[in-house]
């Protein structure tokens, strides 16, 4: 029998957990600019709000705050490059509630300003207005355009996943 | 274009890793609309696969990890990817994506993308109940 700290180390989740926190996971990706309180979360993958925090890491690896954060992060720097949205309205719809906290924490994250990565990014390319080229440099980062693209279409049609509970 | 039927070569069986063969047999074959190819049990083995209406000559294999083939801490650590959605991603080709997707969410298919347009192709994104992901894919041209 193993002890409870090498269950704790080296043990596997049992597989039907782990498929419920890939829920969590898969539900941040498709809404990461939604407020995924840990509760949310929990409920989602229907374990407790004591270990869900614990379970994700332990399972993914990255605490679920962070893994959300990046994903966000993921999506603005992408937005900053193919899009001519303000500043200001990418903090807005990748999730952040206030300019100064997307600022901070995208450079804690990346190293650079959203304004710095902005500028490269103009300077990168000469046909950053053109919206087919846009389009065409999306389409060749699918990963990074699906959520873009999701939100988007979100934002158009006001629909969500039947399972999804809007905060 | 077409990899059907060739007559003789290409891939006829890949399987994928499954936590329960029944629970993704009521998946594949109620939900998708797969057919039972083979469905046979030697003991506590079961190989069992199901193939796609239109593409008789490819057998998709709904596996589970486990002995004979792997020792307990192999099939452990299967089982565990595959719940995390760690195996490599599938693809479906549907005539029309939003379609497809209406039916299949009706049904209870547990989406991860709705319907997404990307230069005339549309797709979407689900999970079988195992935890494997699929892309499903209109491809540009198809029913426009």
């Amino acid at each position: 029998m193993p002890t409870p700290s090498s269950l704790a180390a080296d043990a596997q989740p049992d597989p039907g957990l782990l498929r419920r926190l890939l829920r969590a996971k898969d539900r941040m990706d498709a809404a990461s600019h939604e407020a995924w309180s840990v509760q949310r979360l929990a409920q989602v993958s229907g374990v407790s709000s004591a270990h869900f925090a614990r379970l994700f890491r332990q399972a993914f690896g990255i605490p679920p705050h962070r893994y959300l954060l990046t994903r966000r992060i993921e999506q603005a720097t992408t937005l900053l490059r193919d899009t001519n949205l303000p500043i200001t309205e990418i903090a807005f719809v990748t999730g952040w509630e206030s300019l100064g906290t997307f600022g901070r924490t995208f450079k804690d994250i990346t190293g650079r300003s959203p304004s710095a990565v902005r500028q490269d990014a103009l300077s990168d390319t000469s046909s950053l207005d053109r919206v087919p080229a846009c389009y065409l440099k999306a389409a060749q980062r699918p990963d990074l355009t699906t959520a873009v693209s999701e939100k988007r279409r979100t934002a158009a049609t006001g629909t969500n996943q039947p399972s999804t509970t809007k905060e | 274009m077409t990899n059907q039927g060739a007559g003789g070569g290409g891939v006829g069986v890949v399987g994928l890793y499954v936590d329960d063969q029944d629970e993704a047999l009521a998946f594949y074959v109620g939900k998708l609309g797969f057919r039972v190819h083979t469905d046979v049990r030697n003991g506590a083995y079961r190989w069992l696969t199901v193939q796609h209406p239109q593409q008789p000559a490819f057998q998709l294999g709904l596996f589970t990890p486990g002995p004979p083939i792997h020792d307990e801490a192999t099939a452990q650590t299967l089982r565990a990817m595959v719940a995390k959605g760690a195996m490599p991603p599938l693809v479906l080709h549907v005539p029309d994506c939003r379609a497809a997707y209406a039916q299949l969410r009706d049904k209870g298919v547990e989406f991860t993308q709705e319907p997404v347009d990307r230069y005339g192709s549309v797709d979407a994104g689900f999970r079988d109940p195992a935890g494997n992901g699929w892309k499903m894919i209109q491809a540009a041209g198809d029913a426009r």
